[in-house]
C-alpha cells in the first residue's frame, strides 16, 4: 500500500473536521471536530516522518498530543461554564464577542 | 580706548532690584518702593561719577568701554556684549537716571494707595535697566536688546491697571505699533550685517565708505522706521495718546522724558549712516516736520490734560527728529532739545499728576478751572514748565527750540523756507495749546461739579516736581552757554566740525520765534478768557472735529491695516479649517467608515470566524501553490 494514501486519509479527516467546525452548532461536536483536525495533522506528521525516514515528525506528533490534552481541559471547562450560565451548548448562543 | 568697570553696575543694579521685587512677592511690599528708589539713585550717582571722570579726561580719551562677555562668535562674525559710554550716552545716562530717580520718589507718594506699588517699582527698575542698556550698547545688537526691554517695560506699565479693558487694549496697541518699528530695526541690523559684516557702531563707522549708497539708504530708512515706532512719529504715532492709560509717573518718565526719545538717540547714534544717505536724511526731515505739526494740531483739540501733553510730546519729538535730519550741525541741537524737553515735560506731566491727585483722578480739563489758587506750588512749577515749552526766554525751551528753528532756516533755499516755516508754525501752535491747557486748568471759573476743594499734593510729590522745574528753567542756558553741548558732542556727531552758515543773524530768528509765540499765546488768551462751559462745544469746525479724532489716524489704520489684516486672518483660518483640518478629518472619517463597513463581519458567531479562517488558509495555500507552480 502506497504511503501517499495516509496523506489522502489525513486530508479527508481534516476536511471533515473543518466542515464539522463550520456547520455544527453543538459545541461538544465542534470540539470533537477540532480534535479530529488535530489528529489528521498528527497522521500527516507521522506519515512524513515515515517518508523521510527520520523521527522528527513522530516527536512533533507527541507534542501535538500534549497540546491537544491541555486544550481539551481548558475547552471543556469553558463549555461547561457556558452551559451552566446559559443552559445551552449551542455555539451560536455565545455570540457576545461582537460587543 | 579706556575701559571702565562701573558700566555694568548701571544696568545690573536696577535689573537685580527688579528681579528681587518681582520674585519676593508680597514680602517686599513694605520696603520694595524704598529699594527701587535707592537703586535708581545709586545708578544716578554712578552716572555723575562717570560724568566727572569723563570730563576730566582729554577729548579723544573720553569714551570708555566695558566688555561683559563674548555673545556671538561664528566664523568671522563676532559680537561682544559690551558697553560703550561716550559723550552722547552720558547725556542719556544722566537724564534717565536723574529724571528716573525723581520720578521714583514722586511715585512713592503717587502710588501709595495702590496695592500693587511693589510691582510698579519692579517695572520702573526694569525700565531703567533696559533704557540704560539701550543707550550703553556698543552695537546695534546690544541696543536692540535694550530697545525690546523698554518696549516690554512700557507695555507692562501702560497696562499696569489692566483690570480695565480699555487700558489693557491701550497697552496692546502700544506694543503692536512698537513691533512695526522693531521690525524696521531688525531689518536694519540684518542689512548692516550683510553690508559690513559687522553691527558695532565703531566698526560700521570705519567702513561706511565701502558701502553703496543704496545699502546705506536702506539701512537709514529702516532705522527711521524703528525711530518712528518708538518715538511715536508719523505714521506710527497713534499709540502715544492711548499710552496715557498708564499711571502718570509712567507717562512722565517713559512717554515724555526718556523712552520715546530713543528714536532720536538711534538716529543721532547712526549719524554716520544718515550723513552718507541723503534720501534717508530727507525722509527724516519730512517725518519730523509732519509730526511736529501733526502733534501740535491734535494738541489743540484734546480736553484730556494727559492726552494734550502727549500730543505735545509727539510734536516736540518731531522737532528733535527734524533737527537730526539737518545733518551734523543738527544732532547736538536735537539732543539739547531732548534734554530740556525731558525736564520740562516730565515736570508738567508730574504737575498734571498732582492736579489729578487733588481732583479725584479727573483728567478732563473742562472740569478743572481755577485750580491755581488751591494748588499754588503745582501751579508755579507747571507754569515754569509752560514757559519753558513755549520758548519764552530765558527758559530752557527757548534756547533749544530757537536753535532748531535757526538751523532749519539756515538750510537755505526752498528747503530752509519750508522747514523754517514749519518749525515757526509749530512754535505758534505750541504756544496756543499750552496756553489753553494752563488757562483751562489753573484759571477761570471752577467747573469741577462737586463741593470738595482740590488740595495740594504731599511734599514727596512736590519736591521732585520742584527740582524738575528748576531744570526746566536752567538747563537750557547751561547747555547753551558757550555752545557747551555742541562742543561736548562734537567728537561723536560732528567729527569734521561742520559749522553752519548763517543766512539770518541769530537775533532776528530769536525775535521771530518769540513773536510767533506771543501771537499764539494772545490767540489762546482771547479765545479762552472768561467763563468756560464744563462741556466741550458740540458745534465745532470740521478741523476741530478731525483733531479731536487724532486726524483720523486710528480710522486710517483701522481701514488700511486692521480690517484687511483681519480678513486675511479670517481667510487663512478658513483655509486651515477646510483644507488642513479637512485632510485630517478626512483620514479619520475614512477609517471610521471602513471600520463600520468591516464591522458586520465581526458578528460574534464563532462558526463564521472559523469559516473565515478556513477560507483564509485555503486562499493562502492557493496563493503559495500558484506562485510556486
Amino acid at each position: 500500500m502506497a504511503v501517499a494514501n495516509y496523506l489522502y486519509l489525513s486530508a479527508i479527516l481534516f476536511t471533515i473536521g473543518a466542515i464539522g467546525v463550520v456547520v455544527r452548532r453543538n459545541s461538544i461536536v465542534v470540539f470533537m471536530c477540532i480534535e479530529l483536525m488535530l489528529n489528521a495533522a498528527n497522521l500527516a506528521f507521522v506519515t512524513f516522518a515515515r517518508i523521510n525516514g527520520n523521527l522528527e515528525g513522530q516527536v512533533v506528533a507527541f507534542f501535538t498530543m500534549v497540546v491537544a490534552a491541555c486544550e481539551v481541559v481548558v475547552g471543556l471547562a469553558i463549555i461547561v461554564t457556558i452551559y451552566r450560565s446559559r443552559r445551552s451548548a449551542s455555539v451560536d448562543d455565545a455570540s457576545l464577542l461582537k460587543r | 580706548m579706556q575701559t571702565s568697570e562701573n558700566l555694568l553696575w548701571l544696568i545690573a543694579l536696577p535689573l537685580f532690584s527688579s528681579a528681587i521685587l518681582l520674585l519676593a512677592g508680597k514680602r517686599a511690599n513694605s520696603w520694595g518702593h524704598i529699594m527701587g528708589t535707592i537703586v535708581s539713585a545709586s545708578t544716578f550717582t554712578i552716572g555723575i561719577i562717570e560724568f566727572f571722570a569723563m570730563q576730566s579726561r582729554s577729548e579723544e580719551n573720553r569714551a570708555v568701554t566695558q566688555k561683559i562677555f563674548t555673545w556671538i562668535s561664528v566664523g568671522s562674525f563676532n559680537v561682544d556684549a559690551s558697553l560703550l559710554l561716550d559723550q552722547l550716552s552720558i547725556c542719556f545716562v544722566l537724564l534717565i537716571t536723574g529724571v528716573g530717580t525723581l520720578i521714583h520718589v514722586y511715585s512713592i507718594a503717587y502710588m501709595s494707595h495702590d496695592l500693587d506699588r511693589r510691582r510698579f517699582f519692579a517695572y520702573l527698575n526694569l525700565f531703567i535697566a533696559s533704557m540704560l542698556l539701550l543707550v550703553l550698547g556698543d552695537s546695534y545688537l546690544n541696543l536692540y536688546v535694550g530697545w525690546e526691554g523698554v518696549g516690554l517695560a512700557s507695555y507692562l506699565l501702560i497696562g499696569f491697571w489692566n483690570e480695565k479693558p480699555a487700558y489693557a487694549t491701550a497697552a496692546k496697541k502700544a506694543f503692536v505699533a512698537n513691533r512695526v518699528g522693531d521690525v524696521g530695526l531688525s531689518l536694519a541690523i540684518m542689512i548692516s550685517f550683510a553690508t559690513f559684516g559687522d553691527v558695532s557702531f565703531s566698526g560700521m563707522k570705519d567702513s561706511v565708505d565701502q558701502a553703496s549708497s543704496t545699502q546705506l539708504t536702506a539701512i537709514g530708512l529702516m532705522l527711521l522706521l524703528a525711530a518712528c515706532g518708538k518715538s511715536a512719529q508719523f505714521p506710527l504715532q497713534s499709540w502715544l495718546g492711548d499710552a496715557m492709560a498708564g499711571p502718570t509717573p509712567v507717562s512722565a518718565l517713559i512717554h515724555a522724558a526718556t523712552m520715546v526719545t530713543a528714536g532720536v538717540y538711534l538716529i543721532t547714534r547712526s549719524n554716520f549712516v544718515f550723513d552718507a544717505a541723503p534720501i534717508a536724511q530727507l525722509m527724516v526731515l519730512i517725518v519730523g516736520g509732519v509730526t511736529l505739526l501733526f502733534g501740535a494740531i491734535i494738541g489743540m483739540a484734546k480736553d484730556d490734560i494727559k492726552k494734550a501733553l502727549a500730543a505735545s510730546t509727539m510734536s516736540q519729538i518731531g522737532y528733535m527728529i527734524l533737527a537730526t535730519g539737518l545733518g551734523p550741525i543738527g544732532y547736538a541741537f536735537a539732543i539739547m532739545h531732548l534734554l530740556t524737553h525731558g525736564f520740562f515735560k516730565a515736570s508738567m506731566f508730574l504737575g498734571a499728576g498732582s492736579v489729578m491727585h487733588g481732583m479725584k483722578d479727573e483728567v478732563n480739563m473742562r472740569k478743572y478751572g481755577g485750580i491755581g489758587k488751591f494748588m499754588p506750588i503745582t501751579f508755579l512749577t507747571f507754569g515754569l514748565g509752560y514757559l519753558a515749552i513755549i520758548g519764552v526766554p530765558p527758559f530752557a525751551g527757548f534756547y533749544s527750540k530757537d536753535k532748531i528753528i535757526e538751523t532749519a532756516l539756515n538750510e537755505g533755499g526752498i528747503k530752509g523756507l519750508i522747514l523754517g516755516s514749519a518749525t515757526l508754525l509749530g512754535a505758534m501752535i505750541t504756544a496756543f495749546y499750552m496756553t489753553r491747557v494752563v488757562i483751562l486748568t489753573f484759571f477761570g471759573n471752577e467747573r469741577w461739579g462737586h463741593k470738595d476743594e482740590p488740595h495740594e499734593s504731599p511734599a514727596l510729590m512736590l519736591v521732585p516736581i520742584g527740582l524738575l522745574s528748576v531744570g526746566s528753567v536752567a538747563s537750557g542756558y547751561l547747555l547753551y552757554k558757550g555752545d557747551w553741548l555742541v562742543h561736548w558732542l562734537e567728537p561723536v556727531v560732528n567729527p569734521l566740525k561742520v559749522h553752519h552758515k548763517e543766512l539770518l543773524p541769530p537775533i532776528v530768528v530769536s525775535i521771530m520765534a518769540v513773536a510767533v509765540v506771543l501771537i499764539g499765546v494772545s490767540i489762546a488768551v482771547l479765545k479762552y478768557r472768561g467763563e468756560q462751559s464744563d462741556k466741550a462745544p458740540e458745534r465745532v469746525s470740521v478741523f476741530t472735529r478731525a483733531a479731536r479724532k487724532d486726524l483720523f489716524q486710528d480710522n486710517f489704520n483701522e481701514a488700511t491695516f486692521m480690517r484687511p489684516g483681519q480678513s486675511v486672518v479670517k481667510n487663512l483660518l478658513n483655509i486651515d479649517y477646510l483644507l488642513i483640518d479637512g485632510l485630517v478629518r478626512g483620514v479619520g472619517s475614512v477609517s471610521l467608515n471602513a471600520g463600520n463597513k468591516l464591522r458586520v463581519i465581526q458578528n460574534g458567531y464563532v462558526r463564521s470566524y472559523a469559516l473565515l479562517m478556513v477560507v483564509g488558509a485555503l486562499a493562502l495555500i492557493a496563493t503559495i501553490w500558484v506562485v510556486t507552480a
